[in-house]
């Protein structure tokens, strides 16, 4: 999993670094012209998000400087947190103590050894089969059947969303592609940027132009207009960062229409447990964002779609 | 440095969730009232304490529970400077109110737990009459709830291996026992006012 640092990898930091520098320009900018109180709430709330941007590129920087290892343990921290968000909202019992133990401490590492040494076979499929079947025995034999169905489901969901899913991250590494090797950081890079880029250019193009909204029952603020011109934007910024990924141009802007997409579906069921938990952010870990979870929804969704077709395709 | 680790742990557990709602951490002599679900509770609220009133603070525990082996006994004399108290068969000599009313002296501040052990359902148990007796000889400190939330999920009564969940702890505003308050109103009110921090 050895990767090279080559000019398109600086290429993309740069990149970034030159977005943010114009996104805290900008939120300065605002901050200063604003009035209204209702304003000033959107524009410090704005701030807060680049700020924590900042920290969350320098982190991933750090880690894919790092080769192969940091980022799977970059990864393997964020699932960790995510899940801990995740069950906190969940009401497990009493029984189910002794199961999560083994989640969190086993089969949460175990799936990311997996990843970390590329071992396709297991890695995509030990916690749809062996996890999955040893939740509900683990639970059964601590003798509590209240709810016994809804809290396996519950724990089954957390795993997948917060481990298995969010592990198809750095699992992009392991891709071995025809005249790409030791490439993979970029491709990785690539899955991240036009994920994240599509979460901010819905909520900016929503914030700005948005009134419509899509189901305002399960997130107030996805609207048709974020919808359509973040995901439009996002794909065709994708379609742009072709040269550093294994993909034509057309090619490119297809895996970044179902990034895009797929982000968009994440968010959506995500918001929906939150508001059946009757609560607005998993967390608060993130100035700004909310907890882990908040961040990577879209992620969680697309990182397994995305590294499928990857594998179908180009491999 | 056993301290400044257990203290990080504490922390670590409880997740960054620890709000002021009725009070700000001010330096004055207060008893921190709180429900009790896990082993963590005292240990977590202690730690929540800016490290001033940290210095200050002693929780009360169960003796028979924290001189069994010596670890607890460590932790209890060594680190959290605990107020050990006779829960089974208070005496005249062996009162747990005359030894909470010394701990408190001029200086420091407690942390309680009036429901007289952990409760594993969740539920709050009905508040004992030392937090009334306190409240009726001190006068002069303030009795602060606490409400401590998903600390039983992450080690509940009986387990040994912690999962890690986010903790939260809530410190609510001050009570003050009225004028001719009965014994079982003013505890009534005192366990409605922890109840009242719940944020889920």
């Amino acid at each position: 999993m050895t990767l090279h640092i080559d000019k398109q990898t600086y290429a993309l930091v740069g990149g970034v670094v030159a977005l943010l520098i114009t996104a805290s320009l900008t939120g300065w900018i605002l901050s200063l012209c604003v009035t209204n109180e209702k304003a000033r709430g959107t524009i410090q709330n704005l701030n807060a998000r680049v700020k924590a941007w900042w920290v969350m590129v320098a982190i991933f920087a750090l880690a894919m400087a790092t080769g192969g290892i940091g980022s799977v343990i970059l990864f393997a921290l964020t699932s960790f947190l995510a899940l801990r968000e995740f069950i906190t909202l969940t009401p497990t019992t009493r029984g189910d103590h002794r199961t999560l133990f083994w989640v969190f401490f086993a089969i949460l590492p175990l799936q990311y050894y997996l990843i970390a040494v590329g071992w396709y076979g297991m890695f995509a499929i030990m916690i749809p089969v062996y996890a999955f079947l040893f939740v509900p025995l683990r639970s059964a034999l601590a003798g509590d059947c209240t709810r016994f169905l809804e809290r396996t489901a519950k724990i089954q969901w957390g795993l997948m969303v917060c481990v298995y899913c969010v592990s198809y991250v750095p699992a992009l590494l392991s891709l071995d592609i025809p005249g790409y090797a030791h490439q993979n950081g970029k491709l990785m890079f690539y899955f991240v940027l036009v994920a994240q880029i599509s979460d901010v250019l819905q909520y900016v193009w929503g914030k700005t132009l948005g009134h419509k909204k899509i189901l305002p029952s399960v997130s107030p603020n996805k609207t048709w207009a974020g919808f359509l011109g973040g995901i439009s934007c996002a794909t065709l910024i994708g379609m742009g960062l072709w040269w550093a990924t294994p993909f034509s141009p057309w090619q490119s802007a297809g895996m970044s229409l179902a990034i895009t997409l797929m982000g968009f579906g994440g968010g959506l069921v995500m918001s929906a447990i939150k508001r059946d938990r009757g609560v607005k952010d998993y967390g608060h870990l993130i100035e700004g964002h909310g907890g882990v979870m908040d961040r990577i929804d879209s992620l969680c969704f697309a990182a397994p779609v995305f590294f499928h077709l990857t594998r179908y395709f180009f491999t | 440095m056993i301290k400044q680790l257990v203290i990080a742990v504490a922390k670590l557990v409880s997740g960054s969730n620890i709000r002021w709602q009725g009070c700000e951490p001010e330096l004055r002599q207060r008893v921190y009232f709180a429900n009790h679900t896990s082993n963590l509770d005292a240990l977590v609220i202690w730690a929540a304490l800016p490290p001033a009133l940290r210095k200050l603070t002693r929780p009360v525990a169960a003796r028979d529970y924290w001189i069994n082996n010596w670890v607890k006994r460590y932790l209890a004399n060594q680190v959290f400077n605990a107020v050990l108290i006779e829960r089974k068969k208070p005496t005249q000599t062996d009162n747990p109110l005359t030894d909470m009313l010394n701990a408190l002296g001029k200086t420091h501040s407690l942390i309680i737990f009036p429901e007289g052990g952990r409760q594993a359902s969740g539920e709050m148990a009905p508040f004992k009459g030392g937090l009334f007796h306190l409240a009726k000889d001190r006068p002069d400190v303030e009795f602060v709830p606490v409400l401590v939330e998903n600390l039983n999920r992450i080690l509940p009564k009986g387990e040994f291996l912690p999962v890690p969940v986010l903790g939260s702890v809530t410190f609510g505003a001050p009570l003050k026992l009225e004028t001719g308050e009965p014994k079982d109103a003013f505890l009534l009110r005192a366990q409605n006012a922890v109840k009242a921090l719940n944020h889920l």
